[in-house]
């Protein structure tokens, strides 16, 4: 800053930049920004004296609350499919960062045989396309009659099982932590597993949260494989399965303002949780991608 | 660990296992009647010994073990060669049920080939137990109780403690589901040979065979090369623009004097926050021939009729490339926003003396020292934009479709989304099977290389 002040004639040039850069900027926050408003707009287009559908213009002429009243009445089941996807995605984040904690910690701080080829076999497992294995994950499913009625709990197995190999956030993290502490602990009688639960998780509150809320987050645009395991059984829909349909089946004309609506109700908590946890997002990520 | 260095590692292997053979054979010669009786019955000599945990441990696992392979693997992997020779069966009594399944003989089959191997590793395990133990014993000193067996699961073996259930879950969930579906891919597993009532068979490479010819306009091999063009363009823009754009942005924000910093990182990251599903239906269908912005631009007298965004090819991927980075502009954003503030400010100030521009500073400091640190991002990006299920899907399901094209495939599929069509609609498992495959080599092909070149990077350069 120093440098800037003692040149006094470069500060104007500054400033005429930033000029610019603030009309760039806000052109860049009005195309990031507007879809949302559209949505929001004609979510609250009137279904019954307007239409439902794809209209030509954008302010509904009516302001009204039908779609969510739709949405709310015995019409559709959107309250239990927004129940089944809430149920699948704190169940699956609270699983999955353990299973992601247990499996850091031991790849980050112990040293075992065979420690190398595991890392490398998840490795290469990871190159596999996801939706290769789904006929063969639907049967293993429907052995266990985890299809159909019971598709959420098939679904959070399935998150569950293979949360394992998403651990190089949190192992990199686990890295940072100097591992003196770990051997000051032992000395002192410690166990592993104390030292696990007493020092290693309390130090790591921001990987955590970042493991928890990318957990919960995931199930929300799940659709492929949620719509293979439910499959025509609307009771165990999510919303992203369910409301898709409004979008793309033939009566979707009838359909689009309700999906708007519906789109709202999802996208408002997780964006407001989102936003609240945005610091430890950030933390996540940035660190994932550097140590990779 | 490149290629060559995998081939060298196979004579130490051999090495490695004539020498464990030779211990085995050891273990037999030096042991005592306790540990020779562990050869049949494992763990046996643990238990003569009092050591109850590893004893009990042992001999349940064989018992298990070997139950599930007399049991029920047993009957599935002798009809491995064949996956089955009686589609149906006539009973005596006139009706007719199913017969073999293939599907169960190819999955279950697998999984009996690796639970031996477990049996056998079980068996080693025993012996080395036995064998250490002999040893202690010999040297006059106590054997380890059952206490402290048990508690060093928390302790000196807690990895195995941690490590136990999500390395079985993926056995089961990913490992075993894609040994099978490698296997699918050599077999004739389609529409027309579903078990139960139909057999499939093993057909060599004739489906690998089949994906390269390119004989007439709707073959397989005109329809892959067609996807997989696209699938690297499209991972190509999609990674290296947003990459670029992201990056400034995140500079532009980061610029002396902007104010309002956070207000404007938020209104980016909005498209983070809010699921897929919802902000990319939406944005599709705003482009759809009768959404909002044809509508509009017909109101306004600028087009006279609708502009086919998602019915033209070329169209439909300019789009989806340009609306992908609504959605990966902000991840870039949000990572070179953290990263910058790792550079030595002194580095800018001395390069500003020097008399370099804004432009020239991003070149020589900024660009490289990014390049630097986020080329694993850049890898992983990549590989990712490879699989990217989602933008194509959402935004208009790998359309439009063609008769030029096999297998249900558009022009905009990628090769994951052409897999999921392969399976979804038009039940060929084998071709998507054979598909998978060919993802995962070319992903790996991508990473091995950009493996390998990173390494050079990070000796020439020094920004450690």
């Amino acid at each position: 800053m120093s440098n800037v002040q003692a040149k006094e004639p470069k500060l104007h040039k500054i400033h005429s930049h930033n000029g610019i850069a603030y009309v760039v900027l806000v052109i860049i926050s009005i195309i990031w920004v507007l879809p949302f408003v559209f949505l929001l707009l004609q979510s609250f287009r009137s279904y019954l004296t307007e239409y439902g559908g794809m209209v030509n213009y954008l302010l509904p002429k009516h302001f009204s609350l039908d779609n969510y009243k739709f949405l709310f009445s015995g019409e559709c089941k959107f309250l239990r499919w927004y129940g089944n996807t809430l149920i699948i995605a704190s169940v699956v984040s609270v699983l999955q960062t353990l299973i992601v904690i247990c499996v850091s910690y031991a790849l980050s701080r112990m040293r075992f045989a065979g420690r190398k080829l595991l890392m490398n076999i998840w490795l290469v497992l990871g190159m596999f396309p996801g939706f290769l294995t789904m006929i063969c994950l639907y049967f293993l499913l429907k052995q266990m009659g985890l299809t159909q009625e019971g598709a959420v709990p098939g679904l959070i197995l399935i998150s569950v099982a293979n949360a394992g190999m998403g651990y190089y956030v949190c192992k990199g993290y686990f890295d940072t932590i100097p591992k003196s502490l770990d051997e000051a602990a032992l000395i002192d009688g410690a166990s592993r597993a104390r030292i696990l639960v007493q020092m290693t998780i309390p130090l790591s509150k921001p990987i955590i949260i970042y493991t928890a809320l990318t957990a919960f987050m995931a199930p929300w645009c799940d659709y492929v494989f949620a719509s293979y395991v439910a499959f025509g059984y609307s009771d165990s829909y999510n919303v992203a399965v369910a409301m898709q349909r409004w979008v793309w089946t033939n009566d979707y004309q009838g359909y689009f303002t309700r999906f708007c609506a519906g789109g709202i109700l999802v996208a408002i908590p997780v964006t407001i949780l989102f936003m609240c946890l945005q610091k430890y997002y950030v933390e996540g990520i940035t660190g994932g991608s550097v140590k990779g | 660990m490149t290629i060559k260095e995998g081939f060298a590692k196979i004579p130490t292997f051999f090495k490695w296992l004539g020498k464990d053979l030779k211990e085995i054979g050891i273990t037999f010669r030096e042991g005592g009647f306790k540990t020779r009786i562990s050869y049949l019955i494992m763990g046996l000599g643990q238990l003569l010994r009092g050591q109850y945990v590893r004893g009990i441990a042992m001999l349940a696992g064989q018992i298990a073990l070997l139950a599930f392979i007399f049991g029920f693997g047993g009957q599935y992997l002798v009809q491995l060669g064949t996956l089955g020779t009686r589609a149906r069966i006539t009973n005596p009594n006139g009706t007719v049920s199913y017969g073999d399944n293939s599907f169960f003989i190819l999955l279950y089959g697998i999984l009996t080939i690796v639970v031996i191997l477990l049996y056998l590793l079980l068996w080693r395990i025993n012996l080395k137990q036995n064998h250490e133990a002999d040893q202690l014993l010999a040297k006059g000193k106590k054997l380890p109780s059952n206490r402290s067996d048990l508690s060093s699961l928390l302790n000196r073996n807690f990895d195995k403690t941690l490590l136990a259930l999500p390395v079985i879950g993926i056995f089961v969930f990913t490992v075993l589901p894609i040994l099978f579906m490698i296997g699918v891919a050599f077999t004739n597993y389609d529409f027309n040979h579903q078990p139960p009532g139909k057999l499939f068979s093993w057909v060599g490479f004739e489906n690998f065979k089949n994906l390269f010819s390119t004989q007439g306009s709707g073959s397989f091999g005109t329809t892959f090369f067609t996807v997989l063009g696209w699938t690297l363009i499209w991972a190509f823009f999609a990674t290296f623009l947003t990459y670029f754009l992201g990056m400034a942005v995140a500079i532009l924000i980061n610029k002396k004097g902007i104010k309002f910093k956070k207000m404007w990182r938020t209104f980016l990251v909005i498209t983070i926050a809010v699921p897929q599903f919802v902000s990319l239906l939406y944005v599709g269908k705003m482009f759809a021939a009768d959404g909002l912005v044809n509508t509009y631009l017909l109101k306004w007298g600028w087009i006279k009729e609708a502009i086919p965004f998602w019915t033209n090819p070329t169209l439909a991927k300019i789009l989806i490339i340009v609306i992908n980075l609504w959605i990966g502009i902000p991840y870039t954003m949000l990572i070179v926003t953290g990263l910058l503030m790792n550079i030595p400010e002194e580095l800018y100030e001395s390069a500003r003396i020097d008399g370099a521009n804004a432009f020239q500073t991003f070149r020589k400091i900024t660009l490289p020292y990014m390049l630097f640190v986020t080329g694993p991002f850049l890898l992983t990006q990549f590989t990712g934009n490879l699989n990217n299920f989602n933008v194509i899907f959402l935004l208009n399901q790998g359309n439009p479709q063609s008769m030029n094209l096999t297998g249900g495939a558009g022009y905009t599929d990628l090769l994951i989304t052409w897999l999921y069509k392969l399976t979804i609609n038009n039940t060929d498992y084998k071709m998507a099977a054979v598909i998978g495959i060919m993802v995962f080599l070319v992903t790996m092909i991508i990473s091995v290389i950009v493996y390998n070149n990173m390494g050079s990077i990070k000796d020439e350069e020094g920004f450690q």
